[in-house]
C-alpha cells in the first residue's frame, strides 16, 4: 500500500503539465479563475487539442483509441487539468454516449461515431429527462414508431444540457408502450439537424443558457442509428449511469475550488479570522476524503473489480462538497455578492466588476450549483439506489 | 402585542422567587444546580410543597384546583422554577393522567384520584409501551379481559419512566381483539400493589436506572378504574399526547442549561485562556442560545392562541422536535468543554449521591453520561420521526 | 499509488479478526470489563505470541517491520470488538515513544520486553489545565544530581493501575507552555513518590490520575532529547491518533451493521422499520459516513511517516476531525435508529457509541484539529 508516485508518474505529470500549458490559451484559462462561463469554442478547441494527441478519450480502452492509462494516470491527468484550469471535458460524447457505443453498438456504428467523439468533431447531447420523467425516468414516453427503415419519433426531452450547442443527441425513446416501463425503451442517436429537431432555451435562476428544451416532431430517424436491440435502451442507459456518477463527484475541480477559497479569504482579508479558517479546512478535508473514497474505488477496479453502487455515494457527497464552495464563496464576499452583473459572466467582456473580481460570480455560482444535487440522479434518488443495493434496504 | 412584563407581573414574579425561596428545600436545588440525579424523595418534597399552595397543578382549570393563572403567569412560574434550580414537576400525575381523569373520568374518579394527584401524595406512572409496541403504539397487545367486576389484566409494558417509585400506573390495555387495533384500546387505572405485578428495572447506557419493564400476571383490576368507556382508550391517548408534547419541550431547562454551560466555558480554560473566549466556542454557544430563544419564541406564539382559545395543533410536535434536540445539543457542548475530564466514570457520585471527590471539576463528571442519557429525548414521548410524520400529515397533509 | 493490502497484511487481519470473533463476543467483553483489571493477561499473552505486539516495530527493535497499515489493520479489528487490552497506552503510545525517542539500551530494557508481552505502559501527557496542548506541562524535573525530582499531577492516565512503567512530561525549562523545555521521562510504576488514584472511564476502560511527589528518577530516564519532548511526544501521539483513528472505523463498521440488521428485523407498523425512507437516507449518510472516515483513516496511516511534518500534521489532524464528525454521526444514528433500545446498556449499540465519544476527545476534539489543521494550510 503507497501513495507516492514513482518516478515514471511524476514524469508523467510533467508532460501533462507541459502539454496544457502549450496548448491551453491564457484567455480560456483566465475565464476558469475568474467564474466566467465558457463559450462553445472554448471547450472544442482544447478537446481538439486533447483529441490530436490521442488523451481526450483517456477512459477509453486501448482498442477504441485510448492511451492505455493506469488508474494512477488518469488520476494525475485530472488533477493537474484542474489545476491549470482547463475547462472540464464535456462528458456527453466522451464519458457517456462513446462507451455505450464501443460496448454495445455494431461494428460500422463505432467505425462511424467514436472517431468524431475521439478528435471532438462532434458535439453530444443528452435526451433522457422528459417533462414527466425526472427521477422516474423509466416513465419517460417520448414515442418511437418504427416505418421502415426509419423510426418516427415524437416527443419531448427537456433539461437537455447544452442541447444548443449539440451536432447530435443520444436518447431513450419508447419504441414498445405495451411492454414493462424499462423494456419498451430504445437508445437511438439523433442527428440534431432532421427536419423536426427543435431547441428551446431554459433559463437558469442564474440567467444562464445551459439547458434546453428539446421537441421532436415527426422526426425521421434511420434504424441503423439505434444501440444494441430494440427494447434494449435501458440497459445501455444504466451502463451510463453507472458510468456517469464517478466522473460527476468532480474532486479535481474542488480541489481547485478549495484553493481559489483560499486566495479569496485572503483578498478578503479572512484568513485570519478563525471560524472563516474553520469553515475552510472543514471543505478541504470534506474534499480530502472523498479524494481518498475515490482512489479506493478506483484502485478496486485497476484490481479487476467494477464500480459497484456505491459509487452513488461519491456523487451524493461530491455535489454537496461543490456547493458548500460555492456557499463560503458568496458569505466570503458579503456585500458584493449582490451586483448581478451577467455581461461579465456569460459573455467576454472587458468591463471591469462592480465589487472585486472574486465577488462576480459568487452569488451566481452559488445559485447554480444547486443543480449538482439535482441532476445526474437527484441525491435523494442516490441514497434510494444505495439503500436498496448496498445496504439491502 | 406586547414583549413587556405588567405591573402585576412582575408582582407574580416576585410571588414566585419568594415561594421558591422559601419552600425548597437547599440539598434539591443544590443536585439540580449539579446535574446530579435526584431520588423519588426529593421531588415529592418539592411537588408537596407546590401542592400545599395549590400550584403543583399549574395547568389545570379552576374548578379542578388549578391557580386559574394566565399564559404569562404560567410562563413565569416555570422560569422561575427552572432559574432557581427547581426540580422539573414529574408529568405522569399532573400533565398527564390528571387531565385525562378530568376530562374524561367520572365524579367518583375525580373524586377519588385528582386530590392526591394536586397533593402530590401519590407517584404514578404511564404504562403505554410494550416490546412489540413502541412507535407503533395502536398494536399493543396487553390484554384485559372481563370478569365480573374485574379486569384480568396480562401482558407486559416497558420502558415504564420511575415505575420502581409508582403507586399507580395507567396503562393502555386490549379490551377487544376483533375490534380495529386503535377501537379495541381501553384506559385503566392500576393500583402496582396489586398482586401479580412485577417491576424489573432497565439499565441506561449511563448506568442509571430510570426505565423499567413491568409484567401483569393475571392483575385483577376493579371496572372502576376504567377511565371513560371501554374501547376509547386511544382517543385519551391521543389527547395525552398532544399535552404531553407541549411541556416535552422542556425550554426554561434548556435556558438554566444554557447558562450552566457558559459558566463551564468560563471555568474551563484552553492554552490559559478561559474557554469562553475561544472564538469557535462562542460560536457555538451563541447558535445554542439563538435556538434557544427561537424555540421560546415559537412557544410563547402557540401559548398566546391557547390563551384566547385556540387548541394546541399537531404543530406543537416541532416544538417537541426542536426542543429535544436543544437539550442534546447542550450535553454535546458540556462534553466538548470539559475535555479529559469528561472521560472518569463515577456512578456513585452520580446515583448515590456519595461524597466521594470528584475526579476533574465538580461539573465535569456529569457531562458525559447525560450526553448519553439525553439522547432518549429524541426518542421518547413519540420519536422525532414519528413527530415529522405526524407535521407531514396533519399539518402539511402529505 | 496502490491502495490494497500485501498478502501478509491480509493475513494480519485475518487473524486480529478471528479473535475479536471467537474472543470478543459482547457479553464476554462486558465480562472481561468486569474483571479488576478490565482486561484479561492471557489475550494479552496471545498477543504478544501472535506478533501483534511487535508488528508496527523496525526488526532492529526487535519488531517484525511493519508500520502504520498494520497498526491500524489490528486498530481497526480492535475497534470492532470494542476491546479493552491495553494495547494503545502500552505499544502506541509508550512503545511508540521508545521507537521514536528511545535510546538503544532503553530499547533494549523496555521496548523488547514489551514486544514479548512482558511489559506494560502508560503514557501521561494530560494535567488538569492543558486541555489538548501537548506543551501546557506544569509538573516539574528538578534537577538532581545526575538524575531529576519530579512533582506535580498528570490526570486520566490510561492503564496507569496495570503499567510497569509510566512515560511523563515533565516541564525542566521554561514557562509553563512553552514548546522548548518539557522532557519525556520514563519511571517506574511502583516509584517511590507517585500515588494514584483509579477508576474507570465511560467506555469500560481503566484511567488513573497520578500525583508525584518527589519522584526521583535517574539521568537514564529521559527519553530523547533534553527539552526536546514536546515534538517527540506530538509525533508519537500523531501516530497513536492514526491507530484511533483506525479504531473507530472498526466501530463504525460494526454499529452500522448492527442497526442494519436491526432496522431489518425490528417491525412496527407491520413493517420492518428499514422501510421507511428516513431510516434508509440516514442508513446512507451512515455509511458514507464510515466509507469517509475509513478514507481519511487509510490516507493518514500513508502519510503519518512523511518526513515532511506538516505533512504528517495534517495528515492526523484531518483524520480526526473526520472520525470525530464520522463517530458522532454514526453513533448518534444508531442509538436514534434502535429507539429506546439505544439508550440501553443491554445492546451493544449504546457501548460503540460511548466509545466513539471518547475517541473524538482523546488527543484532541474534531475542534482542535480542525483549528490545528487549519493553521498548518493556512500558513502554506
Ligand atoms: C442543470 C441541469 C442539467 C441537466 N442536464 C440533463 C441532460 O443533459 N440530459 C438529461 O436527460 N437530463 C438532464 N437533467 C435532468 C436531470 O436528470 C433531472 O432534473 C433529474 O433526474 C431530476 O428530475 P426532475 O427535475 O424531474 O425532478 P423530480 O423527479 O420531479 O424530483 C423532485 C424532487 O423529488 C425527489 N424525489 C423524486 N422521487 C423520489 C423518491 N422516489 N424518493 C425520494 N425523493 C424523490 C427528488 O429527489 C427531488 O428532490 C439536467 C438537470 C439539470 C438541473
Ligand atoms: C428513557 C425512556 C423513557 C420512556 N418512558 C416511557 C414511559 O414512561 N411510558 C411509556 O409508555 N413509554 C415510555 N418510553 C417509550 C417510548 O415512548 C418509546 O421508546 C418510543 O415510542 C419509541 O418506541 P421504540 O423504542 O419501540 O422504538 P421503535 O418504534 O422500534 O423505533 C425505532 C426507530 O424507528 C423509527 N420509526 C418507527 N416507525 C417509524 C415510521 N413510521 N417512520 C419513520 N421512522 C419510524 C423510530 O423513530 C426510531 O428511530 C420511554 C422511552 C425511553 C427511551
Amino acid at each position: 500500500m503507497d501513495l507516492k508516485l514513482s518516478a515514471g508518474d511524476e514524469a508523467f505529470r510533467d508532460e501533462v503539465r507541459a502539454f496544457a500549458a502549450a496548448n491551453l490559451p491564457a484567455s480560456v484559462v483566465a475565464k476558469t479563475w475568474s467564474g466566467r462561463h465558457f463559450e462553445r469554442e472554448d471547450h472544442m478547441a482544447w478537446q481538439r487539442a486533447l483529441g490530436r494527441k490521442g488523451w481526450l478519450t483517456y477512459t477509453w480502452p486501448k482498442k477504441y483509441g485510448g492511451p492505455g492509462w493506469n488508474v494512477t494516470q488518469r488520476f494525475l491527468f485530472e488533477n493537474v487539468l484542474a489545476e491549470i484550469g482547463a475547462p472540464r471535458i464535456l462528458p456527453f460524447g466522451v464519458k457517456m454516449v462513446g462507451p455505450v457505443i464501443y460496448t454495445f453498438g455494431t461494428e460500422e456504428q463505432k467505425a462511424r461515431f467514436l472517431p468524431g467523439i475521439r478528435e471532438s468533431s462532434v458535439s453530444w447531447c443528452q435526451g433522457y429527462s422528459e417533462p414527466g420523467a425526472g427521477s422516474d425516468l423509466a416513465s419517460l414516453r417520448a414515442r418511437a414508431v418504427r416505418e421502415g427503415d426509419h423510426y418516427v419519433v415524437n416527443g419531448q426531452k427537456t433539461w437537455t444540457s447544452f442541447a444548443h450547442w449539440g451536432d447530435w443527441i443520444f436518447c431513450l425513446v419508447r419504441t414498445d408502450p405495451d411492454k414493462k416501463p424499462q423494456e419498451g425503451i430504445s437508445f437511438l442517436l439523433i442527428d440534431m439537424k432532421t427536419p423536426g429537431v427543435t431547441v428551446r432555451p431554459i433559463i437558469m435562476l442564474d440567467g444562464a443558457h445551459h439547458v434546453n428544451d428539446v421537441f421532436l416532431d415527426n422526426v425521421r430517424v434511420p434504424v441503423e442509428n439505434r444501440i444494441g436491440q430494440e427494447g434494449a435502451g435501458w440497459t445501455c442507459a444504466k451502463f451510463l449511469l453507472a458510468n456517469e456518477r464517478l466522473g460527476i463527484a468532480e474532486v479535481p475541480a474542488s480541489k481547485r475550488g478549495v484553493q481559489g477559497l483560499r486566495d479569496i479569504a485572503r483578498a478578503e482579508g479572512l484568513s485570519d479570522d478563525p471560524s472563516f479558517r474553520d469553515k475552510i479546512s472543514d471543505i478541504d478535508l470534506q474534499v480530502a476524503a472523498l479524494e481518498m473514497s475515490e482512489l479506493r474505488v478506483l484502485s478496486d477496479m485497476a484490481a479487476g473489480g467494477a464500480p459497484g453502487p456505491e459509487v452513488s455515494t461519491l456523487k451524493v457527497r461530491g455535489s454537496e462538497i461543490q456547493q458548500r464552495i460555492a456557499e463560503l464563496a458568496c458569505e466570503a464576499v458579503g456585500d458584493y455578492g449582490a451586483p448581478y452583473q451577467p455581461e461579465l459572466l456569460f459573455r467576454d467582456s472587458n468591463e471591469s466588476g462592480i465589487g472585486a473580481d472574486h465577488a462576480v460570480p459568487a452569488a451566481a455560482r452559488y445559485f447554480n450549483m444547486r443543480k449538482t444535487s439535482i441532476y445526474g440522479g437527484t441525491n435523494e434518488i442516490q441514497k434510494n439506489v444505495m439503500s436498496k443495493m448496498v445496504l439491502g434496504l | 402585542m406586547d414583549l413587556a412584563f405588567t405591573p402585576e407581573d412582575i408582582a407574580f414574579r416576585d410571588e414566585v422567587r419568594a415561594f421558591v425561596a422559601a419552600n425548597l428545600d437547599r440539598d434539591i436545588a443544590d443536585k439540580v444546580a449539579a446535574g446530579k440525579h435526584l431520588v423519588r424523595d426529593d421531588y415529592m418534597r418539592w411537588q408537596q410543597a407546590l401542592g400545599r399552595k395549590g400550584w403543583l397543578v399549574y395547568t389545570w382549570p379552576k374548578k379542578h384546583g388549578g391557580p386559574g393563572w394566565s399564559v404569562t403567569q404560567r410562563y413565569i412560574f416555570e422560569n422561575v422554577c427552572a432559574e432557581m434550580n427547581a426540580p422539573g414537576i414529574i408529568p405522569f400525575g399532573t400533565k398527564m393522567v390528571g387531565p385525562v381523569i378530568y376530562t374524561f373520568g367520572s365524579e367518583e374518579q375525580k373524586a377519588r384520584f385528582l386530590p392526591d394527584i394536586r397533593e402530590s401524595t401519590l407517584w404514578w406512572c404511564q404504562g403505554y409501551s410494550e416490546p412489540g409496541s413502541g412507535s407503533d403504539l395502536a398494536s399493543l397487545r396487553t390484554r384485559a379481559v372481563r370478569d365480573g367486576d374485574h379486569y384480568v389484566v396480562n401482558g407486559s409494558k416497558t420502558w415504564n419512566t420511575m415505575g420502581h417509585w409508582a403507586d399507580w400506573i395507567f396503562c393502555l390495555v386490549r379490551t377487544d381483539t376483533d375490534a380495529k387495533q386503535q377501537e379495541g384500546i381501553s384506559f385503566l387505572l392500576i393500583d402496582m400493589k396489586t398482586p401479580g405485578i412485577t417491576v424489573k428495572p432497565i439499565i441506561m447506557a449511563d448506568g442509571g436506572h430510570e426505565v423499567n419493564e413491568v409484567f401483569f400476571d393475571d392483575v385483577r383490576v376493579p371496572v372502576g378504574n376504567l377511565v371513560g368507556k371501554e374501547g376509547e382508550g386511544w382517543t385519551y391517548a391521543k389527547f395525552l399526547l398532544a399535552n404531553e408534547r407541549l411541556g416535552i419541550a422542556a425550554i426554561p431547562q434548556s435556558k438554566r442549561g444554557v447558562e450552566t454551560l457558559k459558566e463551564i466555558a468560563r471555568a474551563e480554560t484552553d492554552n490559559g485562556r478561559p474557554l469562553i473566549e475561544d472564538s469557535s466556542f462562542r460560536d457555538k454557544l451563541a447558535d445554542l442560545d439563538i435556538q434557544v430563544t427561537a424555540l421560546e419564541f415559537t412557544e410563547l406564539r402557540a401559548l398566546s392562541t391557547m390563551a384566547v382559545g385556540g387548541a394546541p395543533g399537531p404543530e406543537v410536535s416541532f416544538l417537541k422536535i426542536r426542543g429535544s434536540e436543544i437539550q442534546q445539543r447542550i450535553t454535546e457542548l458540556a462534553v466538548e468543554a470539559v475535555g479529559y475530564y469528561a472521560m472518569p466514570y463515577q456512578p456513585s457520585l452520580l446515583w448515590q449521591g456519595a461524597n466521594e471527590e470528584p475526579i476533574g471539576p465538580a461539573y465535569a463528571h456529569q457531562s458525559a453520561p447525560r450526553y448519553f442519557n439525553v439522547r432518549k429525548t429524541s426518542i421518547y414521548g413519540g420519536s422525532n420521526e414519528i413527530q415529522k410524520n405526524v407535521i407531514s400529515k396533519m399539518v402539511l397533509g402529505l | 499509488m496502490d491502495l490494497s493490502y500485501s498478502d501478509e497484511q491480509k493475513q494480519i487481519k485475518e487473524g486480529v479478526e478471528r479473535f475479536v470473533r471467537e474472543e470478543y463476543a459482547f457479553e464476554t467483553r462486558r465480562k472481561i470489563a468486569a474483571t479488576p483489571r478490565g482486561w484479561l493477561p492471557g489475550n494479552w499473552a496471545k498477543f504478544a505470541e501472535l506478533g501483534w505486539l511487535g508488528m508496527a516495530f523496525s526488526e532492529e527493535d526487535g519488531g517484525f517491520g511493519g508500520g502504520a497499515v498494520e497498526t491500524s489493520i489490528i486498530m481497526e479489528a480492535f475497534g470492532s470488538g470494542l476491546v479493552l487490552e491495553p494495547y494503545l497506552p502500552t505499544v502506541l503510545l509508550g512503545g511508540g515513544a521508545l521507537a521514536l525517542g528511545g535510546s538503544k539500551a532503553q530499547k533494549d530494557a523496555l521496548l523488547a520486553p514489551m514486544i514479548e508481552g512482558k511489559k506494560q505502559f502508560a503514557f501521561a501527557y494530560v494535567e488538569k489545565q492543558s486541555r489538548y496542548n501537548l506543551a501546557d506541562v506544569a509538573v516539574t524535573a528538578r534537577k538532581d544530581g545526575a538524575g531529576y525530582v519530579l512533582d506535580g499531577h498528570k490526570g486520566v492516565v490510561y492503564n496507569a493501575a496495570s503499567a510497569d512503567q509510566i512515560f511523563v512530561t515533565a516541564r525542566t525549562a521554561g514557562g509553563q507552555r512553552d514548546g522548548k523545555g518539557v522532557t519525556l521521562f520514563v519511571v517506574d510504576a511502583d516509584a517511590a513518590g507517585l500515588s494514584r488514584r483509579d477508576y474507570p472511564t465511560q467506555d469500560s476502560l481503566r484511567a488513573s490520575e497520578l500525583t508525584f511527589r518527589n519522584v526521583k528518577v535517574g539521568a537514564d530516564a529521559v527519553i530523547g532529547t533534553l527539552d526536546e519532548g514536546a515534538s517527540l511526544v506530538e509525533r508519537v501521539v500523531d501516530r497513536a491518533i492514526v491507530g484511533i483513528c483506525a479504531e473507530a472505523v472498526g466501530c463504525m463498521d460494526a454499529v452500522n451493521k448492527a442497526t442494519l440488521e436491526y432496522i431489518k428485523t425490528r417491525k412496527q407498523f407491520g413493517v420492518a422499520i428499514g422501510k421507511f425512507q428516513v431510516l434508509q437516507h440516514r442508513m446512507v449518510d451512515c455509511f458514507t459516513n464510515a466509507q469517509e472516515a475509513r478514507s481519511m483513516t487509510l490516507m493518514a496511516s500513508l502519510k503519518i511517516d512523511d518526513p515532511d511534518v506538516d505533512t504528517s500534521r495534517k495528515a492526523a489532524s484531518g483524520a480526526k476531525v473526520q472520525i470525530g464528525k464520522s463517530g458522532k454521526f454514526v453513533g448518534q444514528s444508531a442509538v436514534q435508529m434502535h429507539g429506546g433500545m439505544g439508550v440501553t446498556d443491554e445492546l451493544s449499540v449504546s457501548h460503540y457509541f460511548k466509545r466513539l465519544t471518547m475517541i473524538d476527545t482523546m488527543f484532541g476534539s474534531q475542534q482542535h484539529h480542525l483549528t490545528r489543521y487549519g493553521n498548518i494550510s493556512m500558513a502554506a
